[in-house]
């Protein structure tokens, strides 16, 4: 267990040296415009640009501006200043991560709690009206674009534009730290529009996962041993049914932390998505970089994460 | 008959039908049979007869919304056919146990062994965790696992097949049934550990004074333990008679085959094994007649429209079988079959004996 978890370990630090040079690679390719004449401004004169080049060290060898950069990262976790603004981008990213936390975490536990339920009763009332309708309302929910759905929730419901004016509504996210109340209802539609392209999938995941282990064996054991068809299912056939949404949660949360770029653009929640929005659209790069490189240990974290809370579901794994 | 206490178990004409896309499964087709207390009824036939499914129906676990199932399964007076669910849970387990061909598969992967068998009192008993654990470490002993109060905490995965096994029995006898169903208990087993295990089931039974009934494609398992046979073909049974009787003077030609194709010590080593030809029927398009006759050496062109019943042989009214045949032709065919002949050389006899009507 300790050994695989290592290799585990391991094998995530390649992963990230690689990410590192790819996510370098490509925008030193790929540039949409010249770093340094941004950096200088509009009126400004062929020697302040090449002053800002070489301050950037932009005029040193590539191999030595990636050495400098993975020096950097890797030794102070120092992810360059913005282009735009001259902040650290180690700062901004996390001045934005407690927004992009939260929108993460309050819609993981929506998804959750409604994904879970409705896959639990859809496969064992299977074919009924109810199940029908659940999946028909979780086919729209994976299939509307988040960006139309928070739109339309703005429209209906926004304190400022909305049709019915329940809940604040884009731009008035405010930490959890400084106000609870408002922190909780500012990103009550967020979550929401986040939750539900997932709670659709993990519902539709969920069903399919737990018909099958219906028809496994063990749960026929455990039905002719006189247990109540709930307790069959909710701990003998769930418990086996939720492995599978484990692996894809992991990913999903991965994902999350690293910003959900369209739900913040749209609530204008001031998070590592809308950030990475913002640095694309000013082609500030070293932000791009910060970002995808966080985004990147998120997901490869989390990775590790289900690995080891695999091995802690099934005890078959431990021992393999 | 008046004077005699009822059977443990009673089954009357049960039909379990199965809707599905192609058409309706006719799995269990007008069976019938009695278990008395402590007895153990074999009941035989090839994969597809309708054997584990007519049993799984005793404890209700074929239940679904596309089964339809009919007739009457009397358990000690009551019909658990027409049982509510939620009182036959109780029976489950409790009165009537289950065990099932791989032990790996139907124990659940997660959990311990011991949690398992702990869960299975549980259910039934009021008693507490404590308890019901010193009782798992009693049954897992009973059931010849050595160091019981080790191996209790052992996962499943990390016992070897028989010692699965023997859990699995451990759990049926938690509640000390009186009714032990063993669908194919030793088929996924080595054949020394197929052995134990069959030793195992009789030297329990003998303690525990319970009935069994035994399903397996394999006569020889039976034939140690059984004290009735019933051969299944294609959802009905075709021929059932005390033990002794149906090996001493097998009536159906389906039970010849069965006996034909399993090598044994007293054969001679120079006979050869004589296969059942063809393939079990299906269970949605059955064959017209005796279901049998598409595969049967012995098939009269009458065959393919009568559909016989089972009717006792002469002289023996606990043995009986559902054959065309008639009974002289019957015997001629076995004594030809035991004197080392092909069933088509038989054949060619039986045909010169079955006169009309």
């Amino acid at each position: 267990m300790g050994r695989y978890i290592i290799r585990r370990l391991l094998w995530a630090l390649v992963l990230l040296v690689l990410v590192i040079a790819l996510t370098f690679a490509i925008f030193y390719l790929l540039p949409s415009a010249d770093p340094a004449q941004l950096r200088a401004g509009r009126n400004a004169t062929a020697q302040n640009i090449a002053d800002i080049r070489h301050n950037l060290g932009l005029d040193k060898p590539v191999y030595v501006q990636f050495w400098d950069y993975l020096k950097a990262v890797v030794l102070h976790f120092d992810l360059g200043y913005s282009y735009q603004s001259d902040a650290s981008v180690k700062s901004l990213i996390l001045d934005r991560l407690p927004a992009t936390v939260s929108l993460a975490a309050g819609a993981i536990v929506i998804w959750m709690l409604v994904g879970i339920p409705v896959g639990v009763i859809s496969a064992v009332r299977r074919r009924s009206l109810l199940d029908r309708a659940a999946m028909t309302v979780a086919l729209i929910g994976v299939s509307v674009p988040v960006f139309w759905l928070g739109l339309v929730l703005l429209y209906l419901f926004a304190a400022d534009i909305g049709k019915f004016p329940l809940l604040p509504g884009a731009n008035t996210y405010v930490p959890l730290t400084s106000d609870p109340v408002k922190w909780l209802t500012s990103l009550i539609m967020p979550w929401f529009v986040l939750a539900a392209s997932s709670a659709a999938v993990y519902a539709r995941l969920l069903r399919g996962s737990l018909i099958e282990t219906m028809q496994e064996d063990y749960i026929r054991t455990a039905r002719a041993k006189g247990l109540l068809e709930r307790t069959v299912v909710m701990r003998h056939g769930l418990r086996s049914a939720l492995t599978p949404l484990v692996t894809v949660m992991g990913l999903d949360i991965g994902v999350l932390l690293g910003g959900a770029l369209l739900t913040e653009t749209v609530f204008n929640v001031p998070g590592i998505g809308r950030l990475n929005y913002e640095a694309i659209v000013h082609s500030d790069y070293p932000i791009i970089q910060g970002t995808v490189l966080v985004a990147a240990i998120f997901i490869i974290l989390a990775n590790i994460a289900v690995d080891i809370v695999y091995a802690f579901l099934d005890p078959r794994v431990r021992y393999s | 008959m008046s004077s005699q206490p009822p059977p443990l178990l009673e089954i009357e004409d049960l039909r379990v039908e199965f809707a599905t896309d192609d058409g309706i499964v006719h799995a269990v087709d007008g069976v019938s049979y009695q278990v008395e207390r402590g007895q153990t009824l074999g009941i035989v036939g090839e994969s597809g007869s309708g054997k584990s499914v007519g049993a799984g129906t005793i404890l209700g676990l074929t239940r679904a919304s596309n089964a339809s199932i009919s007739g009457r399964i009397l358990f000690e007076g009551r019909d658990l056919v027409a049982m509510p669910a939620h009182e036959l849970r109780r029976v489950r387990g409790s009165e009537i146990s289950m065990i099932f061909q791989d032990p790996l598969s139907s124990l659940h992967p997660f959990y311990r062994v011991g949690h398992q068998l702990v869960e299975a009192i549980r259910v039934h008993r009021d008693v507490t965790k404590a308890a019901a654990r010193e009782r798992v470490v009693e049954l897992l002993g009973l059931v010849g696992i050595p160091d019981p109060k080790r191996r209790i905490d052992d996962y499943p995965h990390e016992l070897s097949g028989g010692m699965r096994q023997r859990a699995m029995i451990a759990m049926a006898l938690a509640n000390e049934p009186k009714l032990l169903v063993a669908d194919e208990p030793t088929t996924a087993l080595d054949v020394t550990v197929q052995a134990q295990i069959l030793g195992l089931m009789e030297r329990l039974q003998r303690e525990l004074g319970m009935a069994i009934i035994l399903i397996t494609h394999d006569l020889g398992v039976v034939a140690e333990m059984a004290d009735d046979i019933a051969v299944m073909y294609a959802g009905r049974i075709v021929e059932v008679g005390p033990t002794l009787a149906l090996f001493d003077a097998p009536q159906h030609p389906y039970t010849w085959g069965l006996l034909k194709s399993i090598p044994s010590l007293e054969h001679d080593p120079g006979d050869e094994l004589i296969p059942i030809p063809g393939r079990p029927p299906s269970l949605i398009h059955r064959p017209t007649g005796c279901h049998f006759h598409p595969r049967c050496a012995y098939a009269q062109p009458a065959h393919a429209r009568t559909d016989p019943s089972l009717a006792p042989v002469a002289g023996q009214p606990a043995h009986r079988v559902a054959c065309l045949l008639d009974e002289r032709a019957r015997r001629a065919a076995w004594a030809a079959l035991e004197a080392g002949e092909a069933p088509a050389a038989s054949a060619a006899l039986s045909t010169a004996e079955d006169g009309p009507g």
